[in-house]
């Protein structure tokens, strides 16, 4: 009889509601849909990696490496279409090439320092005692060390006298593994304090106290039910964090501790900059960074757009 | 409130000890101090040990990072390998201009920030809070390098071509005769760090007077026939302001990190050039010291922030 008046109850509902139930990852999308500039960003983002493949497979490596001394720190032209630099290399292919260094960087850093946070947090709360004390104050310290002087201790700490790396048929400067270590090393602590309030939080819900006299392990428990519900959290903070990351590769190489050249990264195409703006030579500073903040502008709009769709008091785009 | 204080002491000398470990750690193996004499002809295999010996770095870690910590808590923060000077008194000679950088930068932010959030929260999603949103955006996307370089060649390079009265980019360093030149040098890096500073600072002020705005107290002062501007300054603004405090003791390690561009943009004389100057060098007694004066400051900020905003927010209850 009990089922009967359920699936009573429910075709009521149904009657009543304007359309089928959403699933959580609908109602996100929803959300998200109605934020304009998040949609923007997100077209802008696209676009940005559009130039970037396409352009890798039109250009080759190559003439972003090719020195050319006679044509150098040439303005821009019909030939060099954003000028030459200080070597009179191509800053057109070099946006290029250099684009697709920034953002594998950017994007691998990110994994490896969301994948610590989640899992630094996410320990420290789920243990708790000892543990949590001295993995929170361990996130303490790094967090009030200013993570530029992290940066730079870190890129001169591994060397930066590394072998190229050679993946998939093209040869990188070792360097970008370094880089890439290193930002995702000082980037995970805010993460790790969300995921660690949020599994606080959860932990004593009584979904978990079920699981757990069911008998699912600790590692079930976490990954399964505690992680899954922190998610909201972990996706927005991936996404604000790419834009960091990036904008951390770019001031590390800007400084000359990054990518070492002649591999090129949006970051170390401006220290070259540096020297030769004073001479007038505008075209090198001007579209590198012009690129960088395009894609800053970009993800920060998505991630913005996310957080919204991410918070359930948020009203306002519904 | 004074159980309070101690707490947040004693957890932060805990934080402070874990940071003189990863210091210490991270610097000692940022390189070999002694790599540049390797190609030097005149220095033989028995002199590097030698001075290994009396540089004191062929001792175990642990000794080495107990002396070290020792000399420091004395404030005796050991020697440029380079300079040869005393690290605490290179740092002395360096942090009063990174100090004036960030709060002259500070203040002008925090002046405008106010002026512009304000003016966007009360005209809410009219031109002028669309546009000033809209630039917020770009400016919050913006990295210091490029607002410094791009100042530079506006007001330093092309204003000298086209003859126009021109910024200095050069290094000052203090001279009671000529404070104005000073001033003149601190324009552009001060600049530079205000426009990546602010978007964030009036985005900030915009939505949480917009929160206070809502709120019952403010229609209810509004309800009392008090003029808008006694609304607005006397009961909303006090109000909303109180965030900032947190905001700007929290950006603290932002500014310390954005000197380091800036100061080597600007060659300006500070704390964040010695810093990477020396990083390239591997000196490392240099490189921890400021790491160490850099990470206390930090430490200690939070603090004062922290107990500051219980003093200007009653309402915030200690837990």
């Amino acid at each position: 009889m009990a089922t009967g008046t359920a699936s009573l109850d429910i075709s009521i509902l149904d009657r009543e509601s304007t359309g089928p139930a959403l699933t959580p990852r609908q109602l996100i999308w929803r959300r998200f849909r109605k934020h304009r500039m998040a949609l923007l960003g997100m077209i802008g983002f696209g676009l940005l990696l559009l130039f970037v493949i396409v352009g890798s497979i039109l250009v080759p490596v190559k003439e972003a490496n090719a020195v050319d001394l006679q044509g150098r720190l040439s303005p821009p032209s019909a030939l060099h279409w954003m000028g030459t630099d200080s070597t009179g290399r191509d800053i057109f292919a070099r946006i290029i090439h250099g684009g697709q260094i920034s953002l594998v960087v950017g994007m691998l850093a990110v994994f490896l320092s969301v994948s610590a946070g989640t899992l630094i947090g996410g320990l420290a709360a789920y243990y708790g005692g000892w543990v949590d004390s001295l993995l929170m104050r361990f996130t303490e310290a790094m967090l009030s060390i200013p993570s530029l002087f992290l940066l730079i201790v870190l890129g001169k700490f591994i060397g930066r006298d590394i072998d190229t790396i050679t993946i998939f048929g093209q040869s990188f400067n070792g360097s970008i593994g370094i880089v890439i270590f290193v930002i995702g090393f000082t980037s995970w602590m805010f993460l790790a304090r969300i995921v660690r309030a949020n599994v606080l939080s959860l932990r004593e819900l009584d979904y978990i106290s079920v699981s757990k006299s069911l008998g699912a392990s600790d590692m079930r428990i976490f990954f399964r039910h505690l992680i899954p519900n922190t998610m909201g959290a972990i996706i927005v903070s991936t996404t604000l964090g790419l834009a960091g990351a990036i904008l951390s590769e770019a001031y590390v190489s800007f400084l000359g501790l990054g990518i070492q050249p002649p591999t090129a990264s949006w970051g170390n195409m401006l220290t070259a900059a540096q020297t030769f703006i004073q001479k007038g030579s505008w075209w090198m500073w001007i579209f590198p960074s012009s690129f960088i903040i395009f894609t800053i502008l970009c993800i920060n709009l998505v991630g913005d757009g996310l957080r919204d769709a991410f918070d359930p008091r948020s009203t306002r785009h519904l | 409130m004074w159980s309070y204080i101690t707490r947040r002491t004693v957890q932060a000398l805990f934080t402070l000890l874990i940071i003189t470990v990863l210091c210490f750690l991270l610097t000692r193996f940022s390189g070999d101090p002694l790599a540049q004499y390797a190609a030097n002809p005149r220095m033989s295999a028995e002199d590097k040990a030698a001075l290994r010996e009396r540089l004191g770095l062929n001792q175990p870690l642990p000794i080495q990072y107990f002396k070290w910590l020792g000399l420091a808590l004395q404030g005796d923060l050991g020697q440029s390998f380079f300079s040869k000077q005393p690290v605490s008194e290179m740092i002395a000679q360096r942090l009063p201009n990174t100090l004036i950088l960030m709060f002259t930068t500070e203040i002008v932010t925090v002046s405008i920030a106010l002026v512009l959030g304000i003016l966007s929260a009360v005209k809410q999603y009219s031109a002028t809070d669309n546009i000033i949103t809209s630039f917020s955006f770009v400016g919050y996307s913006i990295p210091i390098f490029f607002s410094a370089l791009g100042l530079m060649l506006i007001f330093a390079v092309q204003f000298k071509e086209w003859g126009l009265p021109y910024l200095p980019t050069g290094a000052a360093v203090w001279d009671k005769k000529d404070p104005v030149e000073y001033i003149k040098n601190l324009i552009l890096p001060v600049s530079a760090l205000v426009i990546v500073q602010t978007a964030g600072y009036s985005r900030f002020v915009r939505s949480s007077m917009l929160e206070v705005l809502g709120l019952d107290y403010v229609r209810t002062a509004r309800a009392k026939g008090l003029t808008s501007k006694v609304v607005l300054y006397k009961h909303a603004l006090r109000n909303a302001a109180l965030p900032l405090v947190t905001l700007v003791g929290l950006d603290i390690p932002f500014l310390l990190g954005g000197a380091i561009v800036t100061e080597s943009v600007y060659s300006w004389p500070g704390m964040g050039r010695l810093f990477w100057e020396y990083a390239q060098r591997s000196d490392y007694p240099v490189v921890l010291g400021v790491l160490l004066i850099v990470s206390t400051a930090v430490v200690v900020f939070t603090i004062i922030t922290d107990v500051l905003y219980t003093f200007v927010d009653p309402r915030i209850r200690l837990s």
